[in-house]
């Protein structure tokens, strides 16, 4: 096994290193144990060029840009409050009654970023950047021109998921067609028809 | 497309035509498209173009149980199935916490290390094609391929679509028999190795349009994600072999051979030597295999719900690192699946490795790749 970096002392040097950026570990529960770190996309330029050049940790081989979907979802919790409530006499009175209390939390597309180190044999750093909405405000600052690699896969992303890469050179559609108006990989995506003409699949 | 303002300041240096080289042209190797730019025979500007083949592999993965995934990942990369199946179940044993009992681990080495060596000698037969060498060394390759893919087919099936492996091991053991063919092949690839050098060794042909042609400088190739025979090609040890030591690759001694021009000469050796470092390591695991059993019998292959999490797992196949990375969102299908096509991010800089070379070279240069379009596109 390359060497696991941890999470923690990674947000540590990072904070340290970029001054004004915040750091948050997201926890994975799965046997791998590879937890991410959560950037501030106004910072995250910043702390990748930090990330790749630092004498420590020396990222400078970002192997994989994944895109990921995560949808509108309501989380449900019960919780006790206390109520007037009519009893069998006729009655009221105020009583504990449980109540289930549902919050909307509206979804985002992220960016997570796998980095290694090719000098130092170590990693993965794991990044994840992600937009106000999935709807109209869908942009993230582009990492390409930290890491080459990052070209195609954020294309990829562009493609398949409406992620705007900002400051990205050539942003273009790689794996669909110019002029194809969806994005394939999103959660709710509905493909057309088989009988529709594929020029009505064009925008 | 550029702009006319673009076409007409670069006209002002000279006659510029432009190209579309495929996606029928039999030295893209598949559904692959160059729009190329020329000035005279000179590249100067060079877009790969693809998709042609893409079929959502990621999207139908999702949708799909876990052990569903394995027989769609076949098809990747579809001359190198049994690397396919291990970068895959590698990472659900990552995210589900699996382990894999010794007898499989070794069964695994055998077969991957096959597949490199014949993926190795198909890339070389195919990169002289390109060159003008019609016939010979292909079929001296794929003589040596049938005979692999033979075994292939006596092990699970299947000689190229092998779904074999498993979470928690491989599907079938293999018998006695079936390990005594495999050392008797593996006794004759050295010979075979050394036939094929000798034929093309020296040959002025082969130097003068690889040597110094579509240098990838180290640099480069690093930032790039360039990975596999290409990247040690320009000088950088690095395979995942050796650095993330998965499986059982710390038992085996092998050497890792490194470039030093990054030229397409170069990436043609590294595939040659690659191929002598893997038969020594079949030696040796064909020396040490244990018996035992070739499945953990915790593992669940229906109905797999990993706990809520994710994982990159991640594997050196005959192309570069192939990873897979897994959302888990506590189902029976995953959240998000995501390959990292070594084929695809390869390709990055095949327009910085071409420009400036004549329109010829840019053929063998996308030849020394090494590409699989069913991976590129997905």
């Amino acid at each position: 096994m390359s060497a696991l970096l941890n999470a923690e002392d990674v947000k540590a040097q990072i904070e340290a290193g970029v001054p004004g950026s915040r750091v948050r570990v997201i926890q994975n529960g799965s046997p791998s144990a590879q937890h991410s770190l959560l950037l501030e996309n106004e910072h995250a330029r910043a702390v990748a060029e930090f990330l790749r050049d630092d004498a420590g940790l020396r990222l400078d081989y970002c192997s994989l840009v994944t895109g990921v979907d995560w949808t509108d979802r309501e989380t449900s919790e019960k919780v006790k409050v206390r109520k007037l409530v009519q009893a069998a006499d006729g009655t009221e009175q105020e009583q504990e009654v449980e109540e289930v209390r549902k919050t909307r939390v509206p979804g985002y597309l992220e960016a997570v970023y796998h980095l290694f180190s090719m000098e130092k044999k170590h990693g993965p750093v794991i990044l994840r950047l992600r937009t106000a909405n999935r709807t109209n405000d869908t942009t993230l600052p582009s990492l390409t021109p930290v890491w080459r690699s990052a070209e195609f896969q954020e294309r990829e992303a562009f493609d398949l998921y409406g992620i705007v890469f900002e400051g990205h050179p050539d942003l273009r559609r790689i794996l669909m067609w110019e002029g194809f108006a969806d994005y394939p990989m999103r959660k709710d995506y509905v493909p057309p028809a088989d009988d529709v003409e594929v020029a009505e699949v064009h925008r | 497309m550029s702009s006319v303002a673009e076409m007409h300041a670069i006209a002002g240096q000279g006659e510029i035509m432009e190209v579309s080289m495929g996606p029928h042209h039999p030295s893209t190797h598949g559904v692959f498209r160059m729009d190329v730019r020329l000035e005279g025979e000179r590249v100067v500007r060079l877009k790969p173009v693809f998709g042609y083949l893409h079929r959502n592999h990621e999207k139908i993965a999702e949708h799909g149980a876990y052990l569903g995934a394995i027989p769609y990942t076949d098809r990747l990369d579809y001359l190198c199935s049994m690397t396919n199946n291990w970068g895959y179940v590698l990472a659900v044993e990552k995210l589900a916490g699996l382990a894999v009992p010794e007898r499989a681990e070794y069964i695994r080495v055998i077969v991957a290390e096959l597949t490199r060596f014949q993926n190795h000698a198909g890339l070389v037969g195919f990169l002289l094609q390109d060159m003008g060498a019609s016939g010979t060394p292909l079929m001296y390759a794929f003589r040596e391929r049938e005979k692999i893919l033979d075994l292939f087919e006596s092990l699970s099936g299947a000689r190229m679509m092998c779904n074999y492996m498993r979470f928690g091991g491989v599907r079938v053991d293999c018998s006695a028999a079936w390990l005594e063919e495999v050392r008797q092949l593996v006794g004759r690839l050295p010979q075979f190795v050394d036939e094929f050098e000798k034929l093309l060794r020296g040959n002025e042909i082969l130097m003068a349009r690889t040597q110094g042609v579509g240098v990838l400088p180290r640099e480069l190739a690093v930032n790039a994600g360039v990975t596999g025979p290409m990247l040690r090609a320009s000088g950088v040890n690095y395979d995942v072999r050796k650095v993330d030591r998965y499986g059982i690759y710390d038992r085996f001694a092998f050497r890792v051979p490194l470039g030093e021009h990054g030229d397409v000469y170069d990436r043609y050796m590294m595939r040659i030597l690659e191929m002598r470092e893997t038969v020594t390591i079949l030696e040796q695991a064909l020396k040490d295999i244990p018996a035992g059993p070739v499945m953990d019998p915790k593992a669940k292959l229906r109905g797999l719900r990993p706990k809520v999490g994710e994982a990159y797992g991640r594997i050196e196949s005959p192309k570069g690192e192939l990873g897979f990375y897994l959302i888990s969102d506590g189902t029976g299908n995953p959240y998000r699946y995501r390959v990292r096509p070594p084929s695809m991010i390869n390709l990055t800089i095949l327009e910085d490795m071409c420009l400036g070379e004549n329109i010829a070279d840019t053929v063998i240069i996308l030849g020394s790749v090494d590409i699989v379009l069913g991976e590129v596109d997905r």
